[in-house]
C-alpha cells in the first residue's frame, strides 16, 4: 500500500483505532500433557498397534514383529518342552517392554494428533452454523444458513453479526473482532478495495455495514482447513521427512544384517567351547536364543527417532499454528528453516508505518519556531498520531504548551479538502496540509504561494519525506517535515537473522537515495527502492537464479505475483485474496514480522528430527557393550571384561538395554512437541552445540541409563 | 627403543604427506586434461576418445571395460600351460581359483587363493597379474573422476577411455618406472628367466632352485595401485620382492601415495582444497590411529602365547541344563617360555625392515586397501589384529585408489544428513540438498560392505565349509574366517593365513577340502563389493550434481572446519563401531581376552 494512502486513511477516521503490529511473542501455551489430550492419546497408542498402520513406520514395523514372534515362542515354551537356559519369565519381561516400546511410539505420534485436535477443536467452536444475508442478483436479501454459501455468493454483514465465510469486501469498511481466530481482541479495520479487504469466517463485525463476496465453499474455508491440518487428515511427508524415513530403514536394514548372522556364529562358538572344556552335554548362551537376539535388534534400530518422527512433524506444524501461521503444507514450514533472504516491507514492517513529524522549516519572514507553534496550534484538537506528533515535537523543542481560545473551530481533515486546522473566534485561520491544498487554501484566500515554497517542499519529498504546509490565513508560514521513523529493536531483530544467515532485502516506494538510508540506519542488507511488482519478482528471480531460497511477506494483489514467484510467501490474512492463494502460509495476525518466527519454527524442526536421529544412532554404543558379554556369557565369560556399566547379570543387562530403550522414547516425547530450543549462533556454533548435547549426550546418558535400571531391577528382586 | 619404533611410521606418514601435496596438482593438471601428450601418445588419446558420456555411459564403459579384463584374465589363466615362458610346464590353476583370481585382480582385490611362486608361469604373471595390476587400479581412479565432474554440475562426465589412458600411461606408467629402478638397485630381480638353479654352501651337490622373474616390475604397481597381489606367495617378505629397509620405506611410501594424492585431487578439481584438507586429516588421524594400536600392541608388547597365565583362572557359566543353574570352569596356570620379549612380539616378522615395520606396514596396507604385506598377519598378537581389521572394516581411512575416497563420500553424505539436520537447514553437501534419492543410494552403496562380510562369515562359521578350513578352531579361527571376507568385501587383498582356501593346480591330488566354497564365495563378494560401490555413488553424484547450488551462507553447515571433522570422525566410528563391533568381539577380543591357550 501506497504510503500516502495510509497518511490519509489514518487522517479520515480520526478516533477509530489502527491495527497495531503485535508483539512478536505471543503464543497460546498449552500444557505438554492435560487429560484432555493424554487419555485419548493412551486409548489410541493401543488401537495403533494395528500391523497395517505400523506398517507405515517401518521401524516400529519391525519392532513389532519382533515382539509378536517373542510372543509365538513364549506361547511354544509354554506348551512345548523348554530348550533355554533361562527362565520363562524372562521372556514374558522381555516381550513385554517390546510391546510397550510400539506403545510407547504410538502414544508420541497419539499425543501429538490430540493436541492438534484439541486445538483444532477450539477452533471449530467458531466455525458454527450461522445466518447469512445472501444477496441476490436483484439485490434481494435472502436469509440462508451459512453452510449454502457458495463461492462468488454476495452477503451482507451488519454490526453484531458473525460473517458466515471466508471472503473479500466488496463495498463498505468496518472493524471487525478476529479474536476467534487470532487470539487477538483488538477489533482491527477491514475495507473494500484496499490490500486489507480479506475476511475469515467466524469472525464478527463490531461496526457498520459491509457487504462480502464469498470466496471459499463450505468445508474448504480456513477453520476447515486449518482443522484438517492439524488433524493430520490431509498431513503429506514432506521430502526432508521421506528421506529420513528412507535413512532410517535402511539403518534398520543394516542392524537386521548385524544380527541375523550372530546366531551362526554364536553357535560356532558354542562348538569350539564344548571342544575347549571337553563338555558332552550341549552349551548355550544367550547368543542363539531368538528372543534375545530380537531385543539386541530392537535396541540397535533407531527406535528413539522411529518412534518420534511423526510427532516431530506434527509438533512443527502445531507450533507454526500456534504462533496463527497457516501453511497450507508441512513442507513450507520445513522450507522456512532454509531459507536465505528474506524480502520485508518498508512501511508497517520495518517503519512504523505512520509518520511523525521531525523538523519545522520556515519561509520569509517567519521563524522556525513561529512554524512550529502555528503547527501545534493546527494540531492541538488533531488526535491522529501525526497531529499529536507535531504538538510533541513543538514542545520537545523548549517551547510551552500551546492554548487556544475558547471558541476555536477545528477544522477535521477531510479527503476533500485534504488540510486541517484551525478557525480562531477573531477570524485568524491556520492551516496544515498537502502541499497544493494549502496552496488552494492560499489563493482562495487572496494570497500568494512564494517560489521557494516549490524547492523545500521537492526536497523534503526526494528524502522520503512527507512536506505538510502550514498556512496562517493568506500567507504561507512554513512547512512540517513528516518521517517515517524505524521500528524499535529491528535493528536487533537483523542481527538475529543474519546470524542465522540470512540476508535481509527491504522493499520500498522510496526512491534509492531515501531508501539507502533507511536501509543502513535499519541494518538491512540490501533494498529495492521505487518497488514495483516487476522488480520485486525480477529480484526474487535473480536470488532464485543464484541457487538461493527467498521468502516474501506480502498482502496487497500486486504482490501476488512475487508472492508465488517466492519459495516460502507468507500472506496476511487481512491481504487480498490474490495474496492468500498465492502464498503458501498465511498469517492470521497479519503481523509483518512474522517471517521471522517462521524461519525460526522451520529450522527448529530440522533440528529437532537431526538431534533425535543423532542420539538415536548414538545410543547403540553403549546398547552394545550391555548385551554383548552377555550374549556370550555361556561361553566366552571372558567377555564380561567389555563390559564396563558392570551389570548385574546377562539377563538383567539385556532386560535393562531393552527397558532403557523403551523408556527413552516417552522421555523425549517433550522434546519432539516442543522441539529443541534454537539460538541463533551460525551454522558451526549451533552444529557444535547440538553435537556435543545431543552426539556425546547421546554416547555418554545410555550407559548411566542402563546401569540405573540394572541397579533398580535387582534393587527391587525383579531379577536374580 | 621410542626412536627405533616410531621413526618409521611417522617418516612414513610425514614423507607421503609432503610428497602428496605437489603432487596432487600434477595429478589434477591431467584429469583436467590440460596436459598435452607427446603427438605418439596423443594419438592413442584421440583414437580412444569415444566422445564425452553421461554418468550412465560413463558406468556402462567402466562395466564393460571390467567384464572384459575379467574374460581376459580368466582365458590367460586357463591358457597357462599353453602359453610360453612355462619352462616347468605348470598346469592350470583349478577352475574355481581362476573364478577366483580372475574376479580378484579385475576387481582390484588381489587376494591370493594361490602361490605366485608355485602356481604361475611368468606369462601368466606377466599378462595376467601385470596387465591386470595396472588397469584395474585406474577403475577407481576413473569412478572417482567421474564423480567430481558430476559434483561441478557437468551432465557429461568425461570419457572413460580417456581417462583410464591418462590415468594409466601418464601416471602409473612414470611412476612405476621409477619405482622400479629403485627396486632394481635394491635387488629385485628382473629376468624372462622362470628359476636359477643354485649349489647350497652346504653341499655344492646339492641343488636348489629359486624362482625368479619380472619381480622388479610387478612390484612397483602392485604398490603403487594398491594391488598388493604378491609376485611371490610370501608377497612382500620375501628378500627378492623387498629386499632391504629402504625398499620396504619405499614401498610402502608408494602404496599409500595414490591414495593420499586422490583425496588432496578431489579439493583441487572441485576448487574445494580447503574441504578435501579436511577430509585427509580425519584420514591421517584414523590411519594414525591404526599405526599406533598395532605398534603399541604388536612391537611393545611381547607375545602373549609366550608369556602365558600365571594364575589359574576360574569362571561361572550359565548351565544349558537347569534355568539359574551355574557351572564352573577353571583354566589353570600355563607357564611362559623363557624367551626375551623386549623387541615384541616377532612371530612371522621380517626383522631386516626394522622391529615396528610389519606392526606399520599391517595397518598401512589395510587401510589404503593395498593388501601387500610384509610380515604375517596372522602372527600379530590378537588384540593388534584389530588394527587391520578396522581398517578393512572401516575402507575409508584413504582406501583404494578412488574407491577409498568414493566410501569417504558416502560417510560424508550420511554424516551430513543425519547431523547436518542439527543446524537447522536441509542438509547440503557443495550447495546442493541431499534428498532420498541420494540418500537411498548412498546407503545401498554403504549397505553392500557389511552385508558382504557378516553374511558369509556367519553362513561360513556354522558349516563345514568354515569349521573345516580354519587353522585353529576358536576365536582365532573365526578371526581368520571374518579376515577372509573382509580382505575381499573391502577390495584388500590380504589374508589371515591358517585358512585352507588354497586349492593349487586343477591337477593338485590333495587340495585344501573347504577350497572350492572359499573361492566362490570370496570372488563373489568381491564382485559385488567392487561395483555396488562404485555404480551407486556416480548415479548419487550426477543426480546431487544436478541440482541447483545454493550458496555458502552463515546458516550453512560448513565442510571445512574442525567441527566438520570431528562429525565426520564421529559418524565413521560410531558406524563402523555399530557394524563390526560383534565381529571384533568374538574374533580378536575374545582371544585377547581369554585364558592360554586359548584359539592358538
Amino acid at each position: 500500500m501506497s504510503t500516502t494512502a495510509m497518511v490519509e486513511e489514518t487522517q479520515q477516521k480520526p478516533g477509530m483505532k489502527r491495527e497495531k503490529p503485535k508483539p512478536p511473542k505471543r503464543v497460546k501455551r498449552m500444557a505438554l500433557f492435560t487429560k484432555e489430550t493424554t487419555l485419548p492419546a493412551i486409548k489410541q497408542a493401543f488401537a495403533m498397534l494395528r500391523p497395517d498402520i505400523q506398517w507405515k513406520n517401518p521401524v516400529m514395523f519391525v519392532v513389532e514383529v519382533g515382539a509378536f514372534l517373542t510372543l509365538l515362542y513364549i506361547l511354544k515354551a509354554l506348551f512345548g518342552a523348554p530348550e533355554s537356559l533361562v527362565s520363562i519369565s524372562y521372556f514374558i519381561a522381555l516381550d513385554v517392554w517390546l510391546w510397550l516400546t510400539v506403545v510407547f511410539a504410538n502414544f508420541a505420534t497419539a499425543l501429538a494428533e490430540a493436541r492438534g485436535k484439541a486445538q483444532a477443536e477450539s477452533l471449530r467452536r467458531s466455525r458454527r452454523e450461522t445466518r447469512a444475508l445472501r444477496l441476490g442478483p436483484d439485490e434481494t436479501i435472502e436469509d440462508i444458513s451459512s453452510t449454502l454459501l457458495r463461492p462468488g455468493d454476495r452477503v451482507v454483514v451488519s454490526a453484531g453479526f458473525t460473517i458466515p465465510g471466508d471472503g473479500e469486501i466488496i463495498s463498505g469498511i468496518a472493524s471487525i473482532d478476529e479474536s476467534a481466530i487470532t487470539g487477538e481482541s483488538a477489533p482491527v479495520i477491514r475495507e473494500a478495495g484496499s490490500d486489507r479487504s480479506g475476511v475469515t469466517g467466524g469472525t464478527f463485525v463490531l461496526s457498520d455495514r459491509i457487504v462480502v463476496r464469498i470466496t471459499s465453499g463450505p468445508g474448504d474455508s480456513f477453520l476447515d482447513r486449518m482443522i484438517g491440518l492439524v488433524e493430520g487428515a490431509i498431513r503429506q511427508r514432506s521430502p526432508n521427512e521421506i528421506a529420513l524415513t528412507l535413512a532410517l530403514s535402511a539403518m534398520t536394514l543394516i542392524f537386521l544384517i548385524v544380527v541375523i548372522p550372530l546366531w551362526p556364529m554364536a553357535w560356532n562358538a558354542e562348538q569350539y567351547m564344548m571342544g575347549y572344556l571337553g563338555i558332552q552335554e550341549p552349551l548355550k548362551s544367550l547368543g542363539t536364543d531368538i528372543p534375545t537376539l530380537i531385543a539386541l535388534l530392537v535396541c540397535l534400530i533407531p527406535t528413539t527417532i522411529g518412534a518420534l518422527l511423526a510427532a516431530i512433524g506434527i509438533a512443527g506444524m502445531e507450533r507454526a499454528l500456534r504462533a496463527n501461521i497457516i501453511a497450507k503444507s508441512g513442507k513450507a514450514v520445513e522450507m522456512a528453516g532454509d531459507i536465505d533472504v528474506v524480502l520485508l516491507d518498508k512501511t508497517g514492517t520495518i517503519t512504523m508505518g505512520h509518520r511523525h513529524a521531525t523538523s519545522f522549516l520556515p519561509l520569509g519572514k517567519y521563524k522556525a519556531n513561529d512554524v512550529g507553534q502555528l503547527a501545534a496550534l493546527a494540531s492541538a484538537a488533531d488526535e491522529t498520531p501525526e497531529g499529536k506528533s507535531i504538538v510533541k515535537l513543538y514542545e520537545s523543542l523548549g517551547n510551552v504548551p500551546v492554548t487556544t481560545p475558547q471558541q476555536s473551530q477545528f477544522v477535521p481533515f477531510s479527503a476533500q479538502t485534504r488540510m486541517s486546522g484551525i478557525d480562531f473566534p477573531n477570524g485568524r485561520r491556520i492551516r496544515k496540509g498537502a502541499p497544493d491544498a494549502v496552496a488552494r487554501f492560499i489563493q482562495e484566500s487572496g494570497g500568494r504561494v512564494p517560489d521557494n515554497l516549490r524547492p523545500l517542499v521537492d526536497g523534503a519529498a526526494s528524502k522520503g519525506a512527507t512536506p505538510l504546509v502550514v498556512a496562517e490565513d493568506g500567507q504561507v508560514a512554513g512547512m512540517i517535515v513528516l518521517e517515517d521513523i524505524l521500528k524499535p529493536g529491528m535493528k536487533e531483530r537483523f542481527a538475529r537473522l543474519r546470524k542465522m544467515g540470512l540476508r535481509t532485502v527491504m522493499i520500498t516506494g522510496d526512491n534509492p537515495l531515501t531508501a539507502s538510508t533507511i536501509a543502513a540506519e535499519a541494518g538491512v542488507d540490501d533494498f529495492i527502492a521505487e518497488a514495483t511488482p516487476e522488480n520485486k519478482l525480477e529480484y526474487i528471480r535473480k536470488e532464485q537464479a543464484e541457487g538461493k531460497l527467498v521468502a516474501m511477506m506480502g498482502d496487497g494483489t500486486n504482490d501476488a505475483p512475487a508472492l508465488a514467484q517466492a519459495d516460502v510467501a507468507l500472506a496476511m490474512n487481512a491481504g487480498t485474496q490474490a495474496a492468500k492463494e498465492a502464498a503458501n502460509m498465511v498469517d492470521l495476525d497479519s503481523d509483518p514480522t512474522k517471517l521471522i518466527e517462521t524461519v525460526e519454527i522451520g529450522k527448529q524442526l530440522l533440528i529437532t528430527r537431526g538431534a533425535l536421529t543423532t542420539f538415536s544412532i548414538a545410543n547403540d554404543v553403549a546398547k552394545y557393550f550391555a548385551i554383548i558379554p552377555a550374549l556370550f556369557a555361556g561361553t566366552l565369560p571372558w567377555l564380561k571384561l567389555m563390559d564396563i556399566m558392570n551389570l548385574h547379570s546377562p539377563t538383567s543387562a539385556i532386560l535393562s538395554a531393552i527397558i532403557f530403550n523403551a523408556l527413552i522414547i516417552p522421555a523425549l516425547i517433550p522434546v519432539a512437541l516442543k522441539g529443541v530450543a534454537y539460538k541463533p549462533l551460525g551454522a558451526d556454533a549451533l552444529l557444535r552445540r547440538n553435537l556435543l548435547i545431543w552426539g556425546a549426550g547421546g554416547v555418554i546418558l545410555p550407559f548411566v541409563g542402563i546401569k540405573l535400571i540394572d541397579v533398580v531391577l535387582v534393587g527391587l528382586h525383579l531379577l536374580s | 627403543m621410542f626412536l627405533s619404533t616410531w621413526f618409521l611410521p611417522v617418516a612414513l606418514l610425514a614423507t607421503t604427506t609432503f610428497i602428496a601435496f605437489p603432487l596432487s596438482k600434477y595429478l589434477a593438471w591431467i584429469m583436467e586434461g590440460k596436459f598435452k601428450a607427446p603427438r605418439f601418445l596423443g594419438w592413442f588419446e584421440e583414437k580412444l576418445d569415444s566422445g564425452p558420456q553421461d554418468w550412465k555411459e560413463y558406468t556402462a564403459a567402466l562395466l564393460i571395460f571390467c567384464t572384459a579384463l575379467f574374460a581376459f584374465g580368466f582365458l590367460v589363466l586357463v591358457l597357462q600351460p599353453w602359453m610360453p615362458m612355462n619352462p616347468d610346464g605348470k598346469w592350470m590353476l583349478a577352475p574355481s581359483t581362476i573364478f577366483h583370481s580372475a574376479i580378484s585382480f579385475m576387481t582390484n582385490t588381489n587376494l591370493q587363493h594361490y602361490s605366485g611362486d608355485q602356481h604361475l608361469s611368468n606369462f601368466s604373471q606377466i599378462f595376467f597379474i601385470l596387465t591386470n595390476m595396472f588397469l584395474s587400479a585406474a577403475v577407481g581412479f576413473c569412478a572417482l573422476t567421474a564423480i567430481i565432474r558430476a559434483f561441478r554440475g557437468e551432465k557429461l562426465v568425461g570419457n572413460f577411455f580417456v581417462d583410464m589412458w591418462r590415468v594409466v600411461v601418464y601416471m602409473f606408467v612414470p611412476a612405476s618406472f621409477i619405482i622400479g629402478v629403485i627396486f632394481l638397485q635394491q635387488g629385485a630381480p628382473m629376468t624372462f628367466d622362470t628359476f636359477a638353479r643354485v649349489s647350497t654352501l652346504e653341499s655344492p651337490s646339492t641343488q636348489q632352485t629359486i624362482v625368479v622373474g619380472p619381480v622388479a616390475a610387478v612390484e612397483p604397481i602392485k604398490m603403487l595401485g594398491t594391488n598388493g597381489g604378491g609376485f611371490y606367495g610370501m608377497n612382500s617378505a620375501h628378500p627378492f620382492e623387498n629386499p632391504t629397509g629402504i625398499s620396504n620405506f619405499v614401498n610402502t611410501m608408494a602404496m599409500m601415495l595414490f591414495p593420499f594424492m586422490l583425496v588432496l585431487m578431489y579439493g583441487r578439481m572441485l576448487g574445494r582444497l580447503r574441504h578435501a584438507v579436511v577430509i585427509f586429516s580425519v584420514m591421517l588421524l584414523m590411519m594414525a590411529g591404526t599405526i599406533v594400536w598395532s605398534v603399541y600392541f604388536d612391537t611393545l608388547k611381547p607375545n602373549p602365547g609366550l608369556t602365558g597365565d600365571s594364575v589359574a583362572r576360574t569362571y561361572e557359566i550359565p548351565s544349558a541344563s537347569a534355568p539359574g543353574g551355574k557351572r564352573t570352569v577353571t583354566v589353570p596356570a600355563v607357564g611362559g617360555l623363557p624367551v626375551d620379549q623386549h623387541l615384541g612380539n616377532l612371530e612371522g616378522k621380517e626383522m631386516r625392515f626394522g622391529t615396528s615395520a610389519g606392526a606399520t606396514y599391517a595397518a598401512v596396507t589395510v587401510d589404503v586397501t593395498c593388501g601387500a604385506v610384509n610380515s604375517e598377519h596372522d602372527s600379530l598378537n590378537p588384540i593388534a589384529a584389530i588394527s587391520p581389521m578396522v581398517g578393512m572394516w572401516l575402507n575409508c581411512i584413504f582406501g583404494g585408489k578412488g574407491v577409498g575416497m568414493i566410501n569417504m563420500l558416502l560417510y560424508v553424505i550420511i554424516g551430513i544428513f543425519v547431523a547436518g539436520m542439527m543446524v537447522g537447514r536441509t542438509p547440503e553437501y557443495l550447495g546442493r540438498k541431499i534428498g532420498a534419492r541420494e540418500v537411498k543410494l548412498a546407503l545401498i552403496a554403504l549397505l553392500v560392505h557389511p552385508i558382504m562380510i557378516l553374511g558369509p562369515t556367519g553362513l561360513f562359521a556354522a558349516t563345514d565349509w568354515g569349521l573345516k578350513a580354519v587353522s585353529n578352531p576358536g576365536p582365532h579361527g573365526f578371526s581368520q574366517m571374518v579376515y577372509q571376507f573382509s580382505s575381499a568385501s573391502a577390495n584388500n587383498g590380504s589374508a589371515f593365513d591358517g585358512l585352507g582356501v588354497t586349492y593349487g593346480l586343477a591337477n593338485n591330488p590333495a587340495p585344501a577340502p573347504e577350497a572350492v566354497p572359499w573361492d566362490i564365495a570370496a570372488g563373489l563378494v568381491m564382485l559385488f563389493s567392487r561395483f555396488l560401490p562404485i555404480v551407486a555413488p556416480i548415479a548419487m553424484a550426477a543426480y546431487l550434481g544436478a541440482k541447483k547450488r545454493a550458496p555458502q551462507g552463515l546458516g550453512t553447515l560448513r565442510d571445512d572446519t574442525a567441527t566438520f571433522a570431528l562429525l565426520l570422525l564421529g559418524t565413521i566410528l560410531i558406524i563402523g563401531a555399530l557394524l563390526f563391533l560383534p565381529v571384533a568381539a568374538l574374533g580378536p577380543l575374545a582371544e585377547h581376552l581369554g585364558p592360554i591357550p586359548f584359539g592358538g
